[in-house]
C-alpha cells in the first residue's frame, strides 16, 4: 500500500531501495529528517559527519569504494560542503552519489535565503527537484541511476515545504543485486592534479552536453498544453501552487532545473502566448531563458524574497487581488529558550556585565530574544570565534568580548576558530555552552555525545582535552545554573592575558536528564522588582495581585513547566523564590 | 475541485502536528488524497504553529489556496485571531477557549488583545468556541485537547467516524488511546 510520508522520509526510503551504503550529513533544517529515517530503515547505513565538508568527503569515499551513498545537508550546509563538490564534479563517481541540498524559502529556520540551484551551475553538477513526496522518491532512485550512467554526482534539491510537506508516496521495486567493492585503481580520473584536471574539466564540459541532451527527452520534464494563451515554466513546490492558482494555463513542468532542456522550453514558448516563469528565490530559469532570447515574464511579477504561497502565485498571475493582513498589529508568539535551558543564566549575566557579545548558530541565537537581548552579532556555524578575533584586531578591548557556541557547532567548525586564536596571540574568551546535544535542529547525537545516529554507543571526544590540546592554557568548565560561578570565571578569563575558554556543563532540557525540585514565589517576601521575569523563562508569568488596594505584578512560576533550575531563584534578593518539595518531572 | 482545506493553528506543544496527522491520515482511510504542510523546528519552543491539512479526489498544493480554509480549528484564541482571515466566506472556525500568553506579552510591550472571542466571530459567524481544555482534563490528560477538537471536526465535516478512529488507534501512543477516543468522542457530544 502507498503511505503519506514528508518528502525527506521519502528520500530515505528512495535511497533504502535505491541500496545506499550510507547516508551521510550534519542536521540542518529542513533537511535533519533524511537520515533519521533512513536509520529507522536500516541503522548501519547512515551516520552523522561533523560538519557538511566531511559528510561530502566520506560520501566521495563511498562513491569511489563502489557504493552507492546520498549525502545530506541545509542550503547553508553547502556553502561548507563545497570545496569537495567543485572537484567530485571534475572526478566523476563510481557508485552513485546523490547530494541533497535542502533551500529555506522563507527562512523558517535560517540565517539566509540562498538559492540552491546557483551551485549545480557553478559546480556543472546536474540538479533534480521534485514537487511532492513521490517525486521526492522517484527522482532520488534516478538521481542514483543518472549518477552512474554520466559519472557525475547529482543533486536532489528540495524546498522547505517539499521536505517537511506530506503527500501519498507508492514505492517502486527495490534495486537488486549488491553493488561491488572497488579497489580504487585509475589516477586519471581521481587524482586531481592540473595535469589530470585539465582532461577532467573538458570531460565534465562534455558531460555536461549529454546531460542537457538527456533530459530534453527525459520523462523528468513534463508539458501539459491547456489554455496556450498562458503558459508557466516553474518547477518543484511552485508547480503546485500553479495548477491551484491557474488550473487552464499550461504548463512546463521542469524536473531537471540544471542543466535546462533550452529547446523543449524553445519549443513550448514558441506554441504560448504569454509566457510566465514562476520559481521560488532566484531568477535562476528566467535569466537562462532571457540569455537564449525568450520573451517571458517573471520577476517583475513573482517576488525574489520569502517563500511562495498559493495565493502569492494567483496574484502574480494577475488572477486574485493581493491580500493586506488585518492581523499585523497582533502580539507575535516568538520562540523562545525553554524553561529550564542552560543557557538562560549565562546570557543574564553576559547581558549584565554590558559585554559583546558574538553569537553562533544553535538554539543559543534565541539569546537575542527579548527580555535577554544578550547576542550582538550571528553569521555563520562557527563564525562566533573568528568574528570575536577579528574584533580584537579591529583594536576593540578583548576584555569586553565574548564569543558564544554551542558544543555541535564549535566541533563543527569551531574548533579551527579557537586554534587561530591560539595560534595569533588572541587575549579573548570564548564560552562553549555544551549541553550534550545539537538541540536547535531536534537533538541530534554528534562526536561529543557518545551516541552515533544508529542509537549505539559511540567514542565520545572530551571538549576539555581538546580545547587543552588546541593550545588554550586558562580552561575552566563550569555549572551554567550557578550564576556566581558565571561571572567569577568570566571575570577572570576576560582579564586573563592570553585565549580563554569556559565550558558550560548541564544538559538540554530536551534530552533526558537529572530532575530538580521546582521552585515558586513566596507571596510574601516578592517586592514585584521583576528581577525574576528578566531571564525570559517562559515558566513564569505575570499575575495581577492587590496589595493594600493597589494593583500590582507578581511572578508566578507554571509548575507544569518550571524544571527547577533555580536561576530565577538566584536573580530575587528578597529570598522570595523557594523551592517545592514533591516529585518533579520534565517538560516532555 | 472538490478539496476539503483545514487550517489548524495554536502554540507549539498543543499537538498541533500530530492533528494534522490524525486528519490526513482519516482521509487516506476512507480513500481520499491528502497532502498537509507545517513547520517544524521552532514548534518545541513555544512559538506559534500552523499546520494546513487538504483532502479530496485530487490534492494539488499542500498549502490551502484561495478562497482559504473550509474549516479553522484553533487551539488557543490569539492565535485563532490571526489565523481567522484564511477562513474562506461561510466556513467554519472551531475555537478552543484557551489563553497561552505570549512572550512578547511577557517581557515586551504588546498586550494580549481584549474581546479576541467576539473578534473572531465578527470575522466568522457561526463560530463554535468550545472550552477543550477542560473536556480533555475531564476524560484526564490536558493534551488530549487534539482530539476533542477533532471530535467536533469530525461531526462537522464528512469523513466517516470509523476512519477518524482507525486514524487516532494507528497515530496515537498505545497507552494513550483510550484518553483520545474519549476526547474525541466529547468533542463529538459537544454538537449533537
Amino acid at each position: 500500500m502507498d503511505t503519506i510520508l514528508t518528502g525527506n522520509a521519502a528520500i530515505a526510503m528512495a535511497a533504502h531501495d535505491a541500496r545506499v551504503a550510507l547516508g551521510v550529513g550534519y542536521p540542518g533544517t529542513p533537511s535533519t529528517e533524511v537520515l533519521e529515517n533512513l536509520t529507522t530503515l536500516e541503522s548501519s547505513k547512515a551516520q552523522w559527519a561533523p560538519n557538511e565538508k566531511v559528510a561530502m568527503e566520506v560520501g566521495i569515499g563511498v562513491s569511489y569504494g563502489g557504493g552507492r551513498a546520498i549525502v545530506t545537508m541545509k542550503h547553508v550546509g553547502l556553502n561548507v560542503a563545497a570545496d569537495p563538490l567543485f572537484t567530485v564534479s571534475y572526478t566523476g563517481v563510481s557508485g552513485g552519489l546523490v547530494v541533497l541540498v535542502a533551500d529555506d524559502p522563507g527562512m523558517h529556520s535560517s540565517q539566509n535565503e540562498q538559492d540552491s540551484r546557483h551551485y549545480a551551475r557553478a559546480a556543472k553538477v546536474p540538479m533534480l527537484e521534485p514537487s511532492d513526496s513521490q517525486e521526492a522518491y522517484d527522482f532520488t532512485r534516478i538521481a542514483f541511476e543518472l549518477s552512474e550512467k554520466f559519472d557525475t554526482p547529482v543533486m536532489l534539491r528540495t524546498t522547505t515545504r517539499l521536505s517537511h510537506g506530506k503527500s501519498t508516496v507508492k514505492a517502486s521495486t527495490v534495486t537488486t543485486g549488491s553493488p561491488e567493492t572497488k579497489k580504487i585503481d585509475n589516477p586519471m580520473k581521481y587524482v586531481m592534479v592540473p595535469a589530470n584536471a585539465k582532461r577532467r574539466h573538458i570531460f565534465v564540459e562534455e558531460r555536461t552536453a549529454k546531460l542537457q541532451e538527456y533530459f530534453e527527452s527525459s520523462e523528468l520534464n513534463k508539458v501539459e498544453y491547456r489554455d496556450k494563451s498562458t503558459g508557466i515554466i516553474t518547477s518543484g513546490i511552485s508547480y503546485q501552487y500553479v495548477r491551484d492558482a491557474v488550473p487552464d494555463a499550461s504548463v512546463l513542468k521542469l524536473g531537471s532545473v540544471w542543466p535546462l532542456p533550452i529547446k523543449t522550453i524553445l519549443e513550448f514558448a514558441a506554441n504560448i502566448e504569454n509566457l510566465y516563469i514562476i520559481e521560488e528565490l532566484d531568477p535562476f530559469i528566467e535569466e537562462q531563458l532571457k540569455a537564449a532570447g525568450i520573451k517571458c515574464i517573471g520577476k517583475e511579477r513573482f517576488p525574489i524574497c520569502g517563500e511562495f504561497t498559493p495565493t502569492i502565485v494567483a496574484v502574480g498571475m494577475g488572477v486574485a487581488n493581493p491580500v493586506e493582513s488585518q492581523r499585523s498589529s497582533l502580539p507575535t508568539r516568538p520562540p523562545s529558550m525553554c524553561p529550564g535551558c542552560p543557557h538562560r543564566g549565562v546570557f543574564k549575566t553576559l547581558k549584565r556585565l554590558k559585554l559583546t557579545v558574538s553569537g553562533d548558530i544553535g538554539c543559543y541565537t534565541l539569546g537575542v530574544m527579548p527580555p535577554l537581548m544578550a547576542l550582538d552579532s550571528c553569521v555563520c556555524m562557527g563564525a562566533s570565534i573568528g568574528v570575536a578575533h577579528g574584533m580584537e584586531k579591529a583594536g576593540v578591548d578583548p576584555s569586553t568580548i565574548v564569543a558564544v557556541i554551542g558544543d555541535s557547532t564549535f566541533l563543527h567548525s569551531g574548533m579551527t576558530g579557537l586554534l587561530d586564536m591560539v595560534y595569533n596571540g588572541s587575549k579573548g574568551t570564548l564560552i562553549i555552552l555544551d549541553n550534550g546535544t545539537t538541540a536547535m535542529t531536534g537533538r541530534q547525537d554528534h562526536p561529543g555525545t557518545g551516541k552515533a545516529l544508529s542509537g549505539e554507543s559511540a567514542p565520545h571526544v572530551d571538549l576539555l582535552s581538546l580545547v587543552k590540546s588546541l593550545g588554550v592554557i586558562d580552561v575552566v568548565v563550569i555549572d551554567p545554573y550557578d550564576i556566581p560561578s558565571i561571572e567569577k570565571s568570566l571575570n577572570h578569563a576576560l582579564k586573563y592575558d592570553g585565549p580563554s575558554v569556559i565550558i558550560t556543563n548541564r544538559p538540554c532540557m530536551l534530552i533526558p536528564h537529572e530532575k530538580y525540585p521546582k521552585v515558586q514565589v513566596i507571596p510574601d517576601k516578592c517586592k514585584y522588582c521583576g528581577a525574576c521575569l528578566s531571564i525570559g523563562c517562559p515558566s513564569i508569568s505575570k499575575v495581577a495581585v492587590d496589595v493594600d488596594g493597589k494593583t500590582r505584578i507578581r511572578p508566578q512560576m507554571d509548575q507544569l513547566l518550571c524544571t527547577g533550575c533555580q536561576v530565577c531563584k538566584q536573580m530575587c534578593k528578597f529570598d522570595a523564590i523557594e523551592q517545592v518539595s514533591g516529585d518533579t518531572d520534565t517538560i516532555i | 475541485m472538490n478539496t476539503t482545506n483545514i487550517l489548524i493553528c495554536g502554540v507549539g506543544g498543543q499537538g498541533i502536528v500530530l492533528a494534522g496527522d490524525i486528519i490526513g491520515m482519516a482521509a487516506r482511510l476512507s480513500g481520499l488524497e491528502a497532502k498537509a504542510s507545517e513547520i517544524h523546528g521552532m514548534s518545541q519552543r513555544g512559538g506559534s504553529v500552523v499546520s494546513e491539512v487538504r483532502y479530496g479526489s485530487q490534492v494539488n498544493s499542500p498549502l490551502i489556496p484561495l478562497p482559504g480554509a473550509d474549516f479553522v480549528l484553533a487551539f488557543e484564541l490569539l492565535e485563532g485571531l490571526r489565523g481567522i482571515d484564511r477562513l474562506r466566506p461561510g466556513g467554519l472556525a472551531i475555537v478552543n477557549r484557551q489563553i497561552i500568553i505570549p512572550s512578547s506579552v511577557t517581557y515586551g510591550t504588546a498586550q494580549y488583545p481584549e474581546n479576541v472571542e467576539a473578534d473572531i466571530i465578527s470575522s466568522a459567524s457561526g463560530a463554535i468556541i468550545i472550552d477543550a481544555l477542560d473536556m480533555a482534563n475531564k476524560v484526564g490528560n490536558p493534551r488530549a485537547v487534539n482530539s476533542v477538537m477533532m471530535g467536533v471536526l469530525a461531526e462537522k465535516s464528512t469523513l466517516p467516524i470509523n476512519c477518524w478512529e482507525e486514524a487516532i488507534k494507528k497515530l496515537v501512543k498505545p497507552k494513550f488511546i483510550d484518553i483520545n477516543l474519549a476526547a474525541f468522542n466529547c468533542g463529538r457530544e459537544i454538537c449533537k
